[in-house]
C-alpha cells in the first residue's frame, strides 16, 4: 500500500490525533535504511556499468585490428600465389583462418557485453525510479510527523501563554478594528496635510493684503478714539 | 535556509511594505518560528522546516467555530478556492482549518518573504471571505 493511501485511510478514520504517530517511528527508520540499500546497490551497479562498457571498448578494438590483420595478410596470401609460392601461400591462409576463429570468439564475447550493458542500463534506470519513489513517499510521512509535532508546539504556546486561539470572530474583529485604525490615522494624516498647505496659503493672502484684513492694534486704537469723539 | 538564520533575517528585512516580527517555538523537537506580519498578530504564521521543505502554516478556525450544517458547503468552497488564492492552500489539521504555503529548503529570503506576505494576506481575506459560515 503506497503511503498516501496508508495516510488517507488513517486520517478518514480520525487516527491523526496529535502526538498519535501514523506509521511507527521504527517503519521510518527501516523505510530510510531500505533507501540507503538502495542507493549502495545503485552506486555498485554504475561501477559495474562502467568496467563493462570499457571491456565492450576494448573487444570492439580488438575485433578491429583482427580485421586488420585479416585483411593484411590476405593481400600476402595473393602475392604469394602471384609468386607461385603455393606452400607458404598455404601456410598464410591458416593464419588467416586462425585470425578468423579468434575473431568469431571475441565478437561472442562482444554480444554478452553489449547485452549486459543495456541490462544494467535498464537496471539502473529502474533502481532510480524506485529511489526517488520512496523518498517522495519518506518525505510525506516525516512531514505529516512534522506537522504534528508543530501543531503539539503551536497549540502548548497559546494554551500557556495570553496569546490563546481566539474565535475567529474576535479576530476578524479586531483586524477590521486594526484596518479601520490605520485608515482613521491616514485620513488624519491628511487633514492635517491639508490644513497646513490652506495655513501657508493664508499666510502669503495675508502679507499681499489680500483676504481678510487683520485687525491691528492701530485700528483698535482708532475706533475707540472715534467713539470718544462723539 | 535554517529557521534561525530567517528568524534573525526577517528582524531587519522588510518587503511589499510590510514588516515582520518572529520568535521561536521549540518544546517537543520540533523547530518552529512564529511570524508576525505587519502587526497583524490575529493571525500569525507558523514557519516550520523538514528535509525537504519549508511549510508556512496559519490556523484560521476550529470546526466548531463553523455551522455544522453548512460544513460540506465550505469545504466545497475551499477546494474550489485552492487553485485560484495566490501560492497558499487550504488545510486541515486535526480540528483546525488553516491555510498554507510549501517552499523548497533552497528558497532564498525574498522568495520566503512574498511567501509568507502572501499568505499573510491571504489569510485575512480567507477569514472575512467564510465569515457567513461561522457560527453565532
Amino acid at each position: 500500500m503506497s503511503i498516501l493511501k496508508k495516510l488517507f485511510t488513517a486520517v478518514k478514520g480520525g487516527v491523526n490525533e496529535v502526538g498519535e504517530g501514523i506509521v511507527d517511528a521504527n517503519a521510518i527508520r527501516i523505510f530510510e535504511q531500505e533507501i540507503r540499500d538502495a542507493q549502495a546497490a545503485l552506486s555498485d551497479a554504475k561501477r559495474s556499468l562502467t568496467e563493462v562498457m570499457a571491456k565492450e571498448i576494448q573487444t570492439t578494438r580488438a575485433i578491429k585490428s583482427l580485421d586488420e590483420d585479416i585483411a593484411k595478410h590476405e593481400t600476402y596470401a595473393a602475392q604469394a600465389l602471384d609468386k607461385d609460392e603455393e606452400a607458404l601461400a598455404l601456410e598464410i591462409a591458416e593464419k588467416i583462418a586462425h585470425f578468423e576463429q579468434e575473431k568469431t570468439e571475441q565478437q561472442q564475447v562482444l554480444n554478452t557485453f553489449t547485452t549486459s550493458v543495456s541490462k544494467l542500463k535498464e537496471q539502473i534506470k529502474q533502481a532510480e525510479k524506485t529511489i526517488v519513489e520512496n523518498q517522495r513517499q519518506l518525505s510525506m510521512v516525516k512531514t505529516t510527523e512534522s506537522v504534528q509535532k508543530a501543531t503539539m508546539a503551536v497549540n502548548d504556546t497559546m494554551a500557556s501563554g495570553d496569546s490563546s486561539m481566539a474565535s475567529a470572530k474576535q479576530s476578524l474583529e479586531r483586524i477590521k478594528q486594526r484596518q479601520m485604525d490605520k485608515q482613521d490615522q491616514l485620513d488624519a494624516a491628511q487633514q492635517l496635510a491639508e490644513e497646513n498647505s490652506d495655513k501657508a496659503l493664508h499666510d502669503k493672502m495675508r502679507a499681499a493684503g489680500i483676504g481678510e484684513e487683520v485687525t491691528k492694534g492701530a485700528d483698535v486704537l482708532a475706533r475707540i478714539r472715534a467713539k470718544q469723539n462723539k | 535556509m535554517e529557521l534561525n538564520e530567517l528568524s534573525i533575517k526577517l528582524s531587519q528585512y522588510e518587503t511589499e511594505g510590510a514588516s515582520f516580527e518572529s520568535f521561536f517555538i521549540n518544546n517537543v523537537g520540533q523547530e518552529v518560528l512564529q511570524v508576525i506580519v505587519d502587526g497583524n498578530d490575529e493571525l500569525p504564521i507558523f514557519v516550520t522546516r523538514t528535509d525537504e521543505q519549508i511549510l508556512c502554516i496559519c490556523y484560521l478556525f476550529t470546526e466548531q467555530e463553523i455551522n455544522a450544517d453548512k460544513q460540506a458547503e465550505l469545504n466545497d468552497t475551499l477546494l474550489r478556492l485552492n487553485v485560484p488564492m495566490p501560492l497558499s492552500a487550504f488545510a486541515k489539521i486535526d480540528d483546525k482549518y488553516a491555510i498554507f504555503g510549501a517552499l523548497s529548503t533552497n528558497s532564498t529570503l525574498d522568495q520566503l518573504g512574498h511567501e509568507i506576505v502572501t499568505l499573510s494576506a491571504n489569510s485575512i481575506d480567507a477569514l472575512e471571505a467564510i465569515s457567513d459560515y461561522l457560527s453565532e
